[in-house]
């Protein structure tokens, strides 16, 4: 092997600065692919995060509101028909005009109507429904902008949004804002309204909601389902053709793109069991289909961990293969069944493709109280609003996108936490 | 541990049942109206599902964005309330889509244009407004474009604007547009792309011969990187124009309307796309909208006569109607009259002179 005129150690020495340049390049290579990776996610997140911190404030606007009976239409504020058919939207226009002035032209009137959310009128309805006795009586709110107007006051001072907003409404909101009538405060209806067409009274309440039912009907499924199928194939089956062409199924169905459950959720549970469209139960059953592969893998790994030992003690001392698997494997397997689980869930929670098929990418204000209402999951409340021409939209999406990625961090993170605190090693 | 199993196949039961009582929920009536169809619609018959729900205190509409085609398909697969009782269309509906209504037992639709809905071709505001002619948009984008005054078609050669037109400046044609599942694109290819095709005699005379070599010459946008398809997202458009000036983008008038401060759209046929010319129809690239309702729903499904009230009243579509706030461009006056007057009266659609 050895070159003529060199002994060993000459010739390693030689190659020695060689070989560790590579070993540099080597390492090189792998920092530069983290790094890569790593900034990425920085450039991800910072872009998310940019667009989508104004979601969780909105612009609000101090006006003095007179709950007056005869602009209203209201002579008695406890009947609640009158109530609902009172013009609360004339209450607004007068706390504007007492507030900015008399308008001169109808256009100006038009202008100054619009500084204020349209959803102000039902939340005026609401507090007189709450207190009839503020019927005639004067008290100063703060009520949420129009979108446009809220766009516009967090963009002051830099990019200024311009577009759909007037000279003259710039004046007067820079008036307000002046005298601390105009400010910017925490968004509470964005986490505790259902979806809306007009941005400021958007929110993620509804998606949530609808989030957690569908959630927990793929985990009450998909679950036990899984563990059951793991434990049998890997504790009582026999070794034979039919499980391996059940076991190379499986690892298919894990592989398989998630839309095509969603066109067998369609063909299966709507056309033929007729589960109603839109609703947690059916989204909740074809997303058990996408996760169960996942997790009866998991599961059977989980398993196949328990080392043979604690099963031929178990056998040794009498117990039946039942009491060996439910006594002793199945609580050391937990631990990385648990993980599999939710790692599934996780995986269930950012999918929107299946859920376009069963009629779940749809508009829905109302905040489902039911398995069986319609509903929507978050990522597609970020796809509908992404979708949207409103510009305010776009800090919603991203806001939006921010609560999803941390439910995805809190369940990644209780993954990690129960595989370290609960798993044994031999 | 022996306990959270039992749990476990406690639940087992609870899942099973709950899978159960699913499909015995559908055969239940439903209270809440759905509906269907166009993405250009869905803006529209969204906000006037949710004014209608907070006004009257019923359960809102839940509307579903699946396209104008996908939205006919469920429509049409039948009576009951598992369908949907509307379905949004920014074309009118087809031969073959009334006629599978038919076969599945949907016999009365009443049809109901909502007013119109414009495409813009739009620039960054940082760079100068176009001026285009439809033989301008035709001869930039089309695959195969003739070859100067004779009778040949070549695969399209012009790469500046200035090559197609010496009038337009010489940027690079780049043109961001919706993909070919999208309704505006075919609505795009039929009215801006087919007008240009048209100024040219020979190829209008091939229409009456032969209409399928027609549209293939007409609707066929080119591929070799100067129409960029940029997806279904309008919002992704507007960004990328702003990002490069030198690029148009093909979008509906809503999305002009909510980027205003961003974005211009450009001058077709000597008209600028506004509010008046696309209600007058002097700009040539609008096309009306429309919304069908299931005749035999009504009175099944509560509270679909309300929605249609609201989406009929002037507060919504009239000229200073909340539609037009969204985009959405109104119909005349009169129009709007003989149009409400057919939903009062629920009078079904002949489907007559259906294309």
């Amino acid at each position: 092997m050895t070159e003529p005129g060199k002994n060993t150690t000459e010739v390693i020495r030689s190659s020695l600065a060689r070989r560790h340049r590579a070993e540099r390049r080597f390492r090189a290579y792998g920092i530069t692919a983290v790094s890569f990776a790593v900034l990425s996610v920085v450039v991800l997140l910072a872009d998310i995060v940019a667009k989508g911190h104004g979601a969780f404030q909105q612009t609000y606007l101090r006006l003095p509101v007179t709950f007056d009976g005869t602009l209203l239409g209201v002579t008695d504020a406890a009947d609640a028909r009158q109530v609902e058919r009172g013009d609360f939207q004339a209450l607004i226009r007068a706390a504007v005009q007492r507030r900015l002035g008399e308008p001169a032209s109808r256009a100006e009137l038009r202008e100054q109507v619009a500084l204020v959310s349209n959803g102000a009128a039902y939340q005026l309805m609401a507090r007189l429904r709450a207190d009839p006795g503020l019927l005639g009586a004067s008290e100063t709110l703060w009520l949420a902008a129009d979108d446009d107007i809220d766009t516009w006051f967090k963009t002051r001072g830099g990019e200024e949004f311009t577009g759909r907003i007037s000279e003259r409404q710039i004046g007067w909101m820079n008036d307000l804002a002046e005298r601390g009538d105009a400010e910017l405060r925490f968004n509470r209806t964005f986490f505790t309204s259902g979806d809306s067409r007009e941005p400021e009274q958007a929110g993620i309440g509804g998606a949530v909601m609808g989030t957690l039912l569908t959630l927990v009907v793929t985990l009450l499924l998909s679950f036990p389902l899984g563990v059951a199928a793991a434990i049998y194939l890997e504790e009582f089956a026999p070794q034979n053709r039919w499980t391996d062409f059940i076991e190379v199924n499986i690892n298919n169905l894990a592989a398989v793109p998630s839309i095509i459950f969603g066109l067998l959720g369609l063909a299966v549970f709507i056309n033929f069991f007729e589960v109603p469209r839109s609703a947690p139960v059916l989204g909740g059953l074809v997303l058990t289909l996408m996760t169960l592969p996942t997790i009866i893998i998991s599961s059977r790994a989980a398993i196949k961990a328990v080392p043979p030992s604690i099963r031929e003690a178990a056998l040794g001392v009498g117990a039946s293969k039942m009491q060996m698997v439910l006594g002793h494997v199945l609580p050391l397997a937990m631990p990385g069944m648990l993980t599999g689980a939710i790692i599934g869930m996780a995986q269930a929670l950012g999918e929107t493709a299946p859920l376009l098929m069963i009629g779940m990418v749809a508009f829905i204000v109302d905040i489902p109280r039911g398995f069986t209402e319609p509903a929507t999951v978050l990522p597609v409340q970020i796809f509908l609003w992404a979708d949207s021409p409103e510009r305010a939209f776009v800090e919603k999406t991203s806001g939006a996108i921010m609560v999803l990625l941390a439910f995805l961090v809190v369940m990644n993170g209780l993954a990690v936490l129960l595989r370290k605190r609960l798993e044994r090693r031999w | 541990m022996k306990a959270l199993f039992r749990n476990r196949i406690c639940s087992l039961g609870v899942g099973a049942a709950l899978a159960l009582t699913a499909v015995q929920v559908a055969a239940q009536s439903r209270d809440y109206v759905t509906i269907v169809g166009s993405s250009t619609v869905y803006p529209f018959a969204t906000v006037v599902a949710e004014r209608f729900g907070r006004a009257s205190g019923a359960p809102t509409p839940k509307v579903e964005s699946t396209g104008t085609g996908g939205g006919m398909k469920l429509f049409c697969a039948g009576v009951g309330t598992t369908h949907p009782d509307m379905t949004g269309a920014s074309r009118q509906i087809k031969k073959s889509e009334f006629e599978q209504c038919q076969a599945n037992g949907v016999k009365d639709i009443i049809e109901i244009q909502i007013g119109f809905d414009g495409i813009v071709v739009a620039n960054s505001k940082k760079a100068p407004q176009l001026n285009l002619s439809t033989k301008d948009i035709f001869l930039a984008l089309a695959k195969q474009v003739p070859d100067g005054n004779s009778e040949k078609l070549i695969p399209n050669p012009y790469k500046t604007w200035k090559e197609v037109n010496p009038a337009l400046p010489d940027d690079k044609i780049e043109v961001l547009g919706p993909p070919p599942t999208s309704g505006t694109r075919d609505a795009f290819a039929e009215l801006a792309m087919e007008a240009g095709c048209k100024s040219f005699a020979w190829i209008k005379a091939i229409k009456d011969q032969n209409e399928e070599q027609f549209k293939g010459i007409c609707h066929a946008l080119r591929e070799d990187g100067h129409y960029v398809e940029a997806g279904e997202n309008d919002n992704l458009i507007v960004q990328k124009l702003v990002a490069n000036p030198k690029a148009l983008g093909v979008f509906g008038f809503s999305f002009l309307e909510q980027n205003s401060d961003k974005v211009q759209g450009s001058v077709v046929n000597d008209v600028a796309p506004t509010f008046e010319t696309i209600a007058d129809k002097s700009y040539p690239v609008s096309r009306p909208i429309f919304l069908y309702v299931k005749k035999a729903h009504i009175g099944v499904v509560p509270n679909i006569e309300g929605y249609l009230a609201e989406l009929t009243s002037e507060k919504a579509w009239g000229d200073d109607g909340y539609l037009t706030d969204k985009g959405m461009i109104p119909m005349p006056a009169p129009m709007r009259k003989q149009v409400a007057a057919i939903v009062a009266g629920q009078v079904a659609m002949k489907g007559d002179g259906l294309k």
